[in-house]
């Protein structure tokens, strides 16, 4: 188990780490998801013992290791870019990591040829890097980081330069590929939509801080504060002002509905709700809802993004189907009382989907 | 402004290469309406730079030609031709602040001074930075240079037409939206012609009108979002739009019926006539295949259920084919389960391209 | 509470220090203690302060020489920045003769100095050099022993021609690293020559353009090899540059103390405008003080 606690970066009079304390789990895939600068490749950086916490301890199974470098912490990282030794063939580039280690020769071959086989890349072993597509590339990249034999494997934006269907393929391959190992990885991603994927915990990140850590579509359902809400939408969260009295939610723009039985017990006062973009539907199908101005539509052809205003606030409603809205047009989305997410002035979360409950 | 004609174009990077018949790009043959909004959607190595530096001039095709509307252009420079670019990486004028960056274009074209002031002011309110602009360049976020990049294409008011190479990919998911609804509002403005070189699918079906779907070196369908969605005209456009992509399922033909791992699919009337004696394959979206209950429908093994937040990916085993359902969030997936196809939605599919319906 | 990762690392570093320490610092302390004494030869030395210090910064002789030295970097600076950025510009930046340009502009580098100061001695001789027979052919009366004139020509040329290369070289890696979209963007905009020049490649080269009028600078002014060679100092003392001067002084005269004194003003006159430029080139690429907050 690797444990961060309490720690802290300060470069200069930066902020890059502040106050995090995480635990990972053997076996375990942590997703660290937040947007560029939010401090995900600072928190890997600390976690493999490259960069040294200002305050704070790092405990890997029970042994403080904060001080220990990073060459004895038995560590892999992946990178964005494809990091591979551009003369040597793919198998030598996987089998690197032991022969530095001085492996014994038929273990060696033995570990290349199984993590070459999880990883689908047998057919290519005699080749050069330079021989082969990103995918490949990377896929070696991954290979070699499993054959360490590690104790933490980091990766960081592994995908990042992959093409989109390439990055689904691998996502959906890598969740079963770490299972193989029993590592602990941790992936940073800035895409909620690959956090989803991949499954297994995630913490969002924010500006150096950790707002929330939990099981992936826990904090998806039920995220502890706006601030994760959004870092954890993809299209972006629709968020509005409402006051609760009594059994009703009220705001402005004509938004007005009863109040979930969820969300019954909630104290009048206050709210901030947040409505994901598929909770959002075009037509008066529920009874809560707003009116919106229309600034464009995206169609998939499945599916159509309809991006709107809605008193000065940007809204955005996925929709299914293909539905022509022109720009300028005013459209009524609404929204079940039931399916919102609830958060106090203050944006901690009070109430979350009661379907999710379970 | 001007309507783009793609005359029977065919590029090889070599003379030794077109001999062997080894082309980049094997042969285009299209119009980009005046106005229209297009992407070049397609893997790595598909072709689609190629094709957008012979649109732009960077690149001279090896045989046919480039007309900007009854102009041969083919042969014509980038700065002849009057388009802008903008590339994947931001590219600015670091010493030059956000201004002077729109003024550049303007001013290497001896626009007059007097008229420079206005049509660069009223540029930076349109992309949004006019708080930014005595700022030097290189201070600025990544999708903030992206606008400058686009504001000094926008800010000549003569251009041909606009060409994006992958803009959106330094971009937080967060920021792309908010950017991709800007770039469509810019081009309903200013109804220019753009044509935009990307491997997203979202990114492609959510721009353009038209998208033009590459793969090797080919154009395999030109469509709208809808046309790609529904009605594939070949299996790599079924697989690469849609996430996950199409169901493509090897198939018999038995009269009006398909066998699929022996299980008898029925096909809409007068399909399966049109397709005998080829490689035959049935195609199927994901979001139209819903599970029943046991007993009802086509047997299955269902393998794992990803949930990715807004719904839930079941990926199951028919014989040795592998299917993939999409279904809603809130929906309970049984531990066995038959699946159903939509019949009106299943595609068939003749050495990979579409038989079309009678 | 930045740990110190590894207390072993020290011993790593230690030889290193333990180098740095003979091979300067203990040569320095020596200078030092005998810029502050005089010595009447026989190994004894008595104190003398300051006064070598004030004897050479008010010594017209060590004036002279330092404005040379000072005229002779400018005009390096001038000639060979400039030119190392054009012949930069000029190079392939693919394709077979790439290699082949390398190794051409790196070829006056690995010659040692004494030898390029052989080699212009003799090429630029009136009798039996080339240079001298066919620039004295054209009717110019050129004679680098006698004329003044002639023999800073002669010194410069020199210089230019062996270390232009240099400024190319470190041009040219910052030019290939400039990626080809910057080109493609300026060219869309109809940007000149120049433009391109003045917004993208400048800017671009900066980093190593600093180093490489450091690296001009110091060199230069510390010029000894190539002038010593070939016009010994002069004629008169007109090409007499400070270390030249400096090595008269020391070697000729035996005036341990003033040589002392003298070398280490020359040391903190090379330090001083070294930093000089590197503050002025690196301000000058950087932003004025942006209003508004970063990200």
């Amino acid at each position: 188990m690797l444990e961060l606690i309490n720690v802290s970066r300060r470069v200069g009079a930066e902020d890059h780490i502040i106050d995090v304390s995480l635990q990972l789990q053997r076996g375990s895939i942590n997703v660290l998801l937040g947007p560029t600068l939010a401090g995900k490749t600072s928190l890997m950086r600390l976690m493999a013992g490259l960069d040294a916490p200002t305050s704070g301890k790092v405990v890997m199974d029970g042994k403080d290791v904060t001080g220990v470098p990073v060459r004895k912490r038995n560590v892999a990282m992946v990178y964005q870019q494809f990091i591979n030794y551009p003369t040597l063939t793919v198998y030598e580039n996987i089998a690197s990591p032991m022969r530095v280690a001085g492996r014994p020769k038929a273990e060696i071959d033995a570990a290349v040829k199984k993590a070459a086989d999880l990883l689908q890349m047998t057919p290519y072993l005699g080749r050069t890097p330079l021989n082969l597509s990103g995918g490949q590339q990377q896929r070696t990249a991954l290979a070699r980081a499993l054959v360490k034999n590690a104790d933490v494997v980091l990766l960081d934006e592994p995908l990042a330069n992959l093409d989109y269907k390439l990055r689904e393929e691998l996502r959906e391959e890598l969740p079963k590929i770490f299972a193989e190992t029993g590592a602990i990885f941790v992936y940073a991603t800035t895409e909620p939509h690959e956090a989803l994927l991949l499954g297994g915990q995630t913490a969002t990140l924010s500006k150096g801080r950790v707002t929330q850590f939990g099981e992936t579509t826990a904090v998806y359902r039920r995220p502890a504060d706006l601030l994760t809400a959004t870092t954890f939408s993809d299209p972006p969260l629709n968020v509005l002002a409402a006051e609760k009295r009594g059994q009703r939610f009220s705001g402005a723009g004509g938004v007005d509905f009863a109040a979930a039985p969820a969300h019954a017990g909630l104290g009048d006062g206050r709210y901030r709700i947040g409505v994901r973009p598929h909770r959002l539907e075009l037509g008066t199908t529920h009874a809560a809802g707003f009116d919106a101005r229309v600034t464009l539509t995206e169609v998939t052809g499945s599916e159509t993004y309809i991006h709107a205003t809605h008193v000065g606030t940007d809204i955005i409603a996925l929709v299914h189907g293909v539905r022509r809205v022109d720009a300028g047009d005013t459209v009524h989305l609404s929204f079940d009382p039931a399916e919102i997410l609830v958060f106090g002035e203050d944006g901690s979360a009070v109430a979350a989907p009661a379907a999710m409950a379970a | 402004m001007a309507r783009i004609r793609l005359d029977h174009i065919r590029h090889a990077y070599s003379p030794d290469l077109a001999k062997a018949n080894n082309y980049a790009l094997r042969e285009v043959d299209t119009v980009f309406e005046d106005g229209g909004a297009y992407a070049l959607l397609g893997p790595s190595g598909c072709g689609k730079t190629t094709l957008l530096n012979i649109i732009s001039g960077l690149l001279t095709p090896s045989e046919g030609h480039v007309r900007f509307d009854d102009t041969d252009v083919t042969l014509l420079t980038p700065e002849a031709r009057n388009i802008a670019q903008v590339f994947q990486f931001p590219v600015i004028y670091d010493t030059m602040t956000v201004r002077e960056n729109l003024a550049f274009p303007l001013k290497n074209r001896k626009v007059p001074k007097a008229e420079i002031g206005p049509r660069v002011e009223d540029m930076l309110r349109r992309i949004g930075l006019e708080a930014k602009a005595d700022r030097k360049a290189r201070g600025l976020t990544a999708d903030e240079k992206q606008k400058i990049s686009l504001g000094r294409g926008l800010v000549r008011s003569d251009v041909n037409a606009i060409l994006f190479d992958e803009p959106l990919t330094v971009i937080d998911p967060h920021m792309k939206w908010q950017l991709r609804s800007e770039l469509k509002q810019l081009h309903r403005e200013f109804q220019m012609t753009m044509v935009y070189v990307t491997h997203d699918q979202t990114e492609a079906l959510t721009f353009a009108d038209k998208v033009v779907v590459m793969y090797a070196g080919e154009v395999v369908q030109i469509g709208t979002p809808e046309e790609l969605f529904e009605r594939p005209q070949h299996t790599f456009v079924g697989y690469f739009i849609g996430s996950p992509g199409m169901n493509v399922l090897p198939c018999d033909l038995d009269g009006g019926d398909a066998i699929v791992s022996g299980e008898r699919v029925k096909l809409p009337a007068g399909l399966s006539a049109r397709a005998a004696k080829k490689r035959i394959e049935l195609g199927i979206r994901p979001e139209f295949v819903s599970l029943v209950a046991r007993g009802t429908g086509i047997p299955v093994a269902i393998e794992k259920v990803e949930d990715i937040g807004s719904e839930k990916i079941v990926r199951a085993r028919l014989g040795e084919h592998r299917v993939s359902a999409v279904v809603a969030e809130d929906h309970a997936i049984p531990t066995d389960a038959d699946i159903a196809f939509s019949a009106e939605r299943l595609n068939l599919y003749a050495d990979s391209w579409l038989v079309e319906r009678g | 509470m930045e740990k110190t990762w590894n207390n072993k690392a020290w011993f790593f570093v230690l030889p290193v220090l333990l180098l740095v320490a003979f091979s300067a610092v203990i040569p320095l302390m020596t200078v030092v203690n005998y810029s502050v004494q005089d010595s009447f030869g026989n190994n004894q030395f008595f104190w003398y302060g300051a006064d070598w210090f004030r004897e050479v910064l008010t010594s017209e002789r060590f004036h002279d020489a330092l404005i040379r030295n000072l005229l002779f970097s400018a005009i390096i600076l001038a000639i060979e920045v400039p030119l190392g950025i054009l012949v930069a510009l000029a190079m392939p930046k693919k394709g077979i003769w790439v290699p082949v340009c390398l190794v051409l502009m790196a070829l006056p580098l690995l010659i040692p100095w004494n030898v390029v100061g052989t080699i212009w001695q003799v090429f630029a001789r009136t009798d039996i050099g080339l240079l001298g027979y066919s620039v004295d052919a054209l009717g110019i009366d050129y004679n680098y022993v006698r004329n003044t004139f002639d023999a800073w020509v002669t010194v410069v040329v020199m210089d230019v021609w062996h270390w232009t290369s240099l400024v190319v070289l470190l041009c040219y890696a910052g030019l290939v690293s400039i990626p080809d979209a910057y080109y493609q963007a300026a060219k869309i905009d109809g940007a000149s020559r120049w433009a391109v020049f003045r917004y993208i490649q400048l800017p671009k080269m900066g980093r190593v353009l600093l180093i490489a009028v450091l690296l001009r600078f110091m060199d230069s002014f510390m010029i000894y090899t190539e002038p010593f060679v070939v016009t010994g100092g002069g004629p008169g003392n007109s090409t007499t540059f400070l270390s030249i001067d400096l090595v008269k002084l020391a070697i000729g005269q035996f005036n341990i103390g003033e040589a002392a004194a003298m070398s280490l003003i020359y040391f903190l006159i090379i330090l001083a405008l070294s930093w000089i430029f590197y503050t002025v080139m690196t301000n000058a690429g950087n932003d004025k003080p942006m209003t508004g907050g970063g990200e």
